[in-house]
């Protein structure tokens, strides 16, 4: 007996059987590449989407495996999290994503950290959550780098979709150190400055012809080197309005990519961020007015979303009784307060696909996509709507929120 | 003198009105659900002098000529909501000194310039116990209060009929408990302490019953010890956070040996152990969170919890925990129980006359019911909907939240000054004006 659940274990998990011909039928088929598919069906074979169409029009070849649903989406993006370097006990064993020892530490890289087993990951899952922009948290200066990667598989290796794709940062309270710099905000981007013109100076010196008068090969400054090179974004965690401008000033002056986080107080500089072109990453709807989050609004998101911002949802981290894990429950709550449903929906599948770079793999449903699918039975944002199906690259990851049926 | 007392009274009377609402209100055409009775799709709601006067459906309903009639058609009535657990309002109870103190007060600590109670309201809260934490093993007495839109503390709070104000008596047990010494270690330790501690005011109630009368034989007053002795005899109920299956087990004994009437909070591991936790007759009022864990003893919390307690026949209420969840979002707890399981007659049971119950004030609230308090909400759609708005709040017969007042929905949906504890004051020659 047990070495047949043993077999089963095998067979199910692990190195998966090919993935089957799927076809699923959807009463509404959202596939964020133009209008919603009314009475529509798609095809996946070998992990990519074949066919998006009008279930009418479309013929489903024999021996492929029917799903249907009332909605069907792409798989879901968690815009900004630490799932996977953080685990669902919050104890000290499975919090990797922030260390404490310094303050200025982009070397540490979220791949060496992530736990694809960890609960949390099948948790979000079971919701939709099929891609997590996941890694370093809010906390120090610079904390370290962050990932995107599918929650399906057992190995980083094969779930990530981008090793590296954002250096982590933090503004105001979150960075202030007890003891030692930065003790002050000026600090912080004194030091932020200091150690951007150190690198530039770094990338001179090591581009010398002679070997011998190179300096030694520096991780650090390695990785704010690919920032400046603008490869990756520096990501600023970041909530009240003058912060925010800082970081804006920050990234002027080094011609950085930008990437705002949280950002509780954007609506109040919401033409300081359009001119800036930095996209936003809103924090949860449902994260918790306090300290420099007091004046956050449930209609943050529609509020930049109107004055013409990019903008992706997040799940974020809250570390004490933490709530917001389920980005698909905060972009509920967003739409709830003026973001429109397919606002909603987008800021959760293709917006952040483009802002993470991934877009040419995930974020909607067309020909030649992966095949990321969620089934549900009713509007998605509705607390009574149940996940059906979660699928990804073309397999049946999840039956949804089982235990809650 | 007369002018003088009727002068304070018609000035007292602006400040506190006691018997305000003098025009009645009618809400007609709304979808009603007044809890304890059938839904009425088209119904009348009629409140004056902070009572219901009139329930029923909009053909065969009164309206009092003198009313205020409001066109309501399309929306929705549910009785004010009751959090059965709430730590807005910047409360406190026990200090470090020890994990066991009976003797503190909420009510010495509540700020009700707190914006979280502008926040309450416009989440639908019309009735809180405000708790102070959980750890320790006794951290204090809660204060029971309605969200009246009052300047000091004894605006909103609900007085029994012996004029001492209302509440219970937050324990808790599990690992938020333990700490150094004089804190308990283990789980056993604290519940010895706690017991040594009951086995004491049996002994002091004991004392006073053999005094009687005679101030001889009284002894000395003890402010814990008297605390206890209400315990003891059943006249303040006992809130227990707990959340593993044997930490409730452990509740059910204490509540055993010393008769205590109990109400369990939190209750994570509650769908363990739902058929004992409704063969003791008692009561949970518990949370829902959008994951498991956060720590260890909460890892196997569920959504399924309220679902697997109806089941097996126990009442169940919700709660927000704010700071925990928001106030403003306390629909969503019924709402997700729902989802997870349970009827929707019992989530929204479990939002309103559930709640009233463990907190012992059902005749006053927690339903539709001529007679009752005119605590409602008034909702753009089902209670059970995201995109639901609570439009009104009304206490007593007072509009305490308007979704289309500016100033109320700044709280509502947040921004700048929203998390400011009240009304900026502005100085000028003319005295004081509020922003």
């Amino acid at each position: 007996m047990k070495r047949l659940l043993w077999l089963l274990c095998v067979l199910t998990a692990g190195a998966a059987p090919l993935p089957a011909q799927v076809a699923i039928y959807g009463d509404k088929i959202y596939t964020m590449a133009g209008d919603p598919i009314q009475h529509g069906v798609m095809l996946i074979e070998a992990g990519k989407i074949t066919v998006v169409g009008s279930a009418s029009e479309t013929t489903v070849p024999e021996g492929f495996e029917v799903h249907r649903a009332a909605v069907v989406t792409p798989g879901l993006i968690d815009a900004r999290t630490v799932i996977g370097l953080t685990g669902h006990l919050n104890q000290p064993h499975d919090q990797d994503q922030l260390e404490a020892a310094a303050a200025l530490q982009p070397e540490l890289r979220a791949i060496d950290a992530y736990n694809p087993r960890e609960r949390l990951v099948e948790w979000v899952r079971s919701f939709g959550v099929t891609t997590l922009h996941t890694g370093h948290g809010p906390g120090k200066l610079i904390s370290g780098q962050t990932m995107v990667v599918k929650t399906a598989d057992d190995s980083v290796e094969r779930a990530v979709l981008r090793p590296a794709v954002m250096v982590a940062a933090t503004l105001g309270e979150g960075a202030r150190e007890q003891q030692g710099s930065p003790g002050s905000r000026s600090k912080m981007i004194a030091m932020l400055r200091q150690e951007f013109l150190r690198v530039q100076d770094y990338t001179r010196r090591r581009s010398a012809a002679d070997e011998d008068k190179k300096p030694a090969l520096d991780l650090r400054k390695e990785t704010l080197a690919r920032v400046l090179d603008g490869e990756l974004s520096l990501l600023v965690t970041v909530h009240r309005a003058h912060d925010i401008l800082s970081a804006l000033r920050l990234a002027e002056e080094f011609d950085l990519p930008l990437v705002l986080d949280g950002a509780a107080e954007a609506y109040l500089v919401a033409e300081e961020i359009l001119q800036a072109d930095a996209p936003v990453i809103v924090h949860p709807a449902m994260q918790r007015a306090f300290g420099e989050t007091e004046n956050l609004t449930f209609e943050n998101a529609s509020r930049l979303r109107e004055a013409g911002i990019p903008i992706s949802l997040q799940s974020g981290f809250e570390s004490y009784v933490p709530k917001t894990r389920v980005v698909l429950f905060e972009a509920a709550v967003a739409a709830a307060h003026g973001l429109s449903f397919e606002d909603a929906l987008a800021a959760i599948t293709i917006w952040p696909a483009r802002l993470l770079g991934v877009d040419d793999r995930i974020g909607s449903l067309e020909a030649g996509k992966d095949g990321d699918v969620v089934l549900f039975d009713g509007d998605p944002f509705e607390y009574l709507t149940h996940i059906q199906a979660v699928f990804i690259d073309g397999r049946k990851v999840s039956d949804g929120d089982r235990e809650w049926r | 003198m007369k002018t003088l007392s009727s002068a304070l009274f018609l000035i007292l009377h602006c400040a506190i009105p006691l018997f305000a609402q003098e025009t009645p209100v009618a809400f007609e055409g709304a979808r009603i659900i007044p809890i304890t009775g059938a839904e009425i799709l088209q119904g009348v709601v009629v409140i004056h002098r902070g009572r219901i006067v009139a329930v029923g459906p909009v053909e065969s309903t009164a309206i009092p000529a003198d009313a205020e009639r409001r066109d309501v058609s399309g929306k929705v009535i549910l009785p004010g909501l009751v959090d059965t657990h709430s730590h807005i309002g910047q409360v406190e109870g026990a200090d470090r000194s020890a994990p066991i103190q009976p003797e503190v007060r909420v009510l010495d600590a509540a700020n009700v310039r707190d914006a979280r109670f502008r926040k309450a309201r416009a989440g639908g809260v019309t009735t809180a116990n405000l708790m102070p934490g959980s750890g320790h093993l006794m951290s204090g007495q809660t204060l029971y209060v309605k969200f009246r839109d009052g300047r000091v503390v004894n605006d909103l709070i609900i007085f029994r009929e012996d004029g001492a104000p209302d509440g219970g008596m937050k324990m808790a047990n599990g690992t938020n408990s333990r700490r150094n010494p004089p804190f308990p270690g283990t789980r056993a330790k604290s519940a010895a302490l706690v017991r040594e501690q009951f086995l004491k005011a049996r002994e002091y109630q004991a004392k006073l019953e053999r005094a009687g009368d005679d101030q001889e034989k009284l002894p000395p007053r003890d402010l814990a010890m008297e605390a206890l002795v209400e315990l003891l005899e059943g006249r303040r109920v006992v809130h227990h956070h707990t959340h593993r299956h044997d930490d409730i087990l452990t509740v059910l004994r204490l509540k055993e040996e010393f008769g205590l009437r109990v109400v369990l909070h939190h209750v994570s591991d509650g769908w363990m152990v739902a058929d004992e936790i409704a063969g003791a007759g008692v009561p949970s009022s518990i949370i829902l969170i959008d994951s498991p864990g956060g720590k260890l003893e909460a890892m196997n919390l569920s959504m399924r919890t309220g679902a697997a307690l109806e089941e097996a026949g126990a009442a169940v209420a919700f709660h927000t925990d704010d700071g925990i969840t928001d106030s403003r979002l306390f629909l969503r707890s019924a709402a997700l129980a729902v989802r997870a399981g349970m009827s929707r007659q019992g989530a929204l049971e479990a939002l309103t006359i559930s709640g009233a119950r463990m907190l012992e004030l059902e005749d006053r609230i927690g339903s539709l019911e001529v007679g009752k308090d005119a605590d409602l909400i008034l909702l753009s759609g089902d209670p059970l909907s995201v995109y639901t708005q609570v439009l009104e709040t009304w206490i007593d017969g007072e509009k305490v939240f308007d979704r289309s007042d500016p100033a109320h929905l700044l709280y509502a949906v947040g921004g700048y000054g929203a998390g400011h504890d009240q009304p900026r004051r502005v100085h000028s020659l003319e005295g004081d004006v509020i922003e």
